[in-house]
């Protein structure tokens, strides 16, 4: 299999601020909007560097995104930073009629997704942000797994006209996608070819299906690894070409298994290619306090993990 | 023919374009949609600066934000009198495949619309990114709103007036609509919002009172005095005491007609009151 190397840990959200930095030099028409998380979302490099074209709103989400919604009328493009459970549950129904429903271009940027959130707890641990966004008409839905993939995303949503929601995380994390490595909206990323399994993998569980990939190559089983990064719209043809060559597949999120990624696969199996699959992803559940990998570890979403769903997808391919 | 209408002659026929609407499909609201009409006309057709046709980016004329989506029928009628879109349009209000929905909404490309409104609270924010825009564009019209009176009591509102002011958004006037009614009864009876001008000073707004909001000439008067605030550090707010209803006297000093159509012979007592002006549609 293709082996990836880490390029040393760095958290995805720095990664937005690289790239969040890097447009205010390139799209002078990018804002960036903040509701008090400044140092959380990593956005003090486009702030120094354009304070006129950044809004702090203080703690007030709803008007965060009703401002964002304004300014692209106009011709801004609106970045909004905060928790992604306050991008999302929070403001739920601002995101669906200000800026879904009336079709306005913003990107709402979500940081300290999921469980890897860590000791702050279940209030912030949002597992639930992907069900919420996918489900909205017209939104783009991606969810970033490096640092690299993370700056190349949010340089990409700045030229992709319409809703995006762009979900990443708190913790350092390997950096393993090529600085290069062109970021496609929409477009799944095949990292590792192979034939007896498909593990389809979203945020920071791709790094683990790769070490999964790794263990279960030495026993002689042959993954296909590819991440999906976009959500929605899916990339229906990549899973279907994967898993006409595998016939079984293990979906991969840092979310509820209720609403996520999986739930999105096995509606392309069920309707055009049914085989077992296997959902890793967290089950119903709200988190707790704890590390980053104590909780990863606690609620399944790690690599040994994903080894078992993969034997067991695999053994009911033969069944 | 080619005289401008009066205003007087747009107030009472947009009336009659609400009535005709809502008794057509025997739903919406005319209620608020009555008590804000001579608000509409004096701001399409004497405060507003407007481009001719539609351009949703609004650059380089003032634009306008409806809060309360759901007097849509006072909204449609002076945009198609306006000459947004043609006035036989009306009649799709409320119909299957119109761009009339119950609620505005971009999503079906009526012109004139520039964003949904109707779920409560939410358009004040959005004329504050508008007006941060004309800002950054170097763009000096103005940005106006409309809000009810009940929808103050949802959340999102004061975190906006909060934000105009300290932000010092002023190039922004946002009116609103004081007729003290609302679905479940008055305004004071279901939830009281006490002073609200003491509350949008205390906030850090000006405050212009027109307290004969159902007066073409007075609210006219009024938003010159508004106009003649802006750009001076303080977002502006109208206080214009409306009645709800107003122009069918039946209608009017209640809250009942809020959210009802009139029945055939209501209709027909209603439309007597305001005869026919510019041509029903």
């Amino acid at each position: 299999m293709k082996k990836y190397t880490d390029l040393g840990k760095k958290d995805t959200r720095s990664g937005f601020g690289a790239g969040l930095a890097s447009l205010g030099k390139t799209h002078p028409n990018v804002v960036a909007l903040c509701a008090d998380l400044i140092g959380s979302l990593k956005m003090e490099a486009f702030i120094e560097a354009h304070p006129e074209r950044f809004v702090q709103v203080g703690i007030a989400e709803a008007n965060m995104m009703g401002i964002a919604a304004g300014l692209t009328i106009g011709g801004k493009i609106p970045f909004t930073g905060t928790f992604a459970n306050f991008s999302t549950g929070r403001v739920y129904d601002q995101i669906r009629q200000s800026i879904a429903y009336s079709g306005k271009n913003v990107k709402i940027c979500a940081s300290h997704a999921g469980l890897t959130l860590g000791e702050d707890g279940a209030t912030h641990q949002i597992l639930e942000d992907i069900g919420l966004m996918k489900m909205l008409p017209g939104m783009t839905v991606i969810n970033t797994c490096d640092y690299n993939q993370t700056k190349a995303a949010t340089i990409a949503i700045a030229d992709h006209q319409g809703p995006v929601y762009l979900r990443f995380g708190r913790p350092v994390v390997p950096n393993f996608i090529p600085e290069d490595q062109p970021f496609v909206v929409g477009k799944a990323l095949m990292l590792s070819p192979g034939s007896d399994v498909t593990i389809a993998a979203t945020g920071h569980l791709v790094w683990e299906a790769l070490q999964a990939a790794e263990v279960l190559e030495a026993q002689g089983i042959s993954c296909e690894v590819i991440n999906i990064h976009t959500i929605k719209p899916l990339d229906e043809e990549a899973i279907l070409a994967s898993v006409a060559k595998t016939g079984c597949l293990v979906s991969c999120e840092e979310h509820n298994v209720l609403g996520g990624l999986g739930e999105s696969i096995a509606r392309t199996l069920a309707q055009h290619h049914p085989c077992p699959q296997e959902f890793i992803g967290t089950q119903d559940t709200f988190g707790e306090s704890g590390t980053p990998s104590q909780l990863m570890d606690k609620y399944g979403l790690n690599a040994a993990a994903i080894e078992k769903a993969a034997l067991k997808a695999i053994s009911r391919k033969n069944a | 023919m080619n005289q401008q209408p009066t205003l007087n002659d747009l107030v009472i026929q947009t009336r009659r374009d609400i009535l005709r609407m809502v008794h057509q499909v025997n739903s919406g609201h005319p209620g608020g949609s009555l008590g804000c009409t001579e608000f509409f006309i004096a701001l399409y057709h004497k405060i507003m600066k407007l481009n001719p046709g539609f351009s949703m980016d609004g650059i380089g004329e003032d634009v306008f934000f409806l809060s309360n989506g759901h007097i849509s029928p006072v909204f449609y009628s002076t945009l198609a009198r306006k000459g947004y879109f043609d006035v036989a349009e009306l009649a799709t209000f409320r119909k299957l495949d119109s761009r009339l929905q119950g609620h505005p909404t971009t999503h079906e490309g009526l012109p004139g619309i520039r964003m949904a409104s109707g779920s409560l609270g939410q358009g004040l924010s959005v004329a504050i990114g508008a007006a941060l825009a004309k800002k950054l564009n170097q763009d000096s019209h103005t940005v106006y709103a409309l809000t009810g009176d009940g929808e103050l009591q949802e959340g999102q509102n004061w975190e906006a007036l909060m934000f105009a002011a300290a932000k010092k958004v002023d190039n922004l006037i946002a009116a609103v609509d004081l007729n003290g009614q609302q679905i479940d009864g008055s305004t004071d009876h279901v939830l009281a919002m006490g002073d609200l001008k003491a509350k949008f000073l205390a906030f850090g707004w000006e405050v212009v009172e027109v307290t004969q909001g159902n007066d073409v000439e007075a609210i006219i008067s009024g938003y010159e005095t508004a106009q003649s605030l802006l750009g001076k550090g303080k977002p502006v707010c109208v206080l214009l005491h409306t009645v709800m209803g107003h122009g069918v006297d039946f209608m009017m000093y209640t809250h009942a007609w809020h959210g009802k159509a009139p029945n055939d012979d209501q209709l027909a007592q209603a439309l007597a009151q305001n005869p026919v002006t510019l041509g029903d549609y």
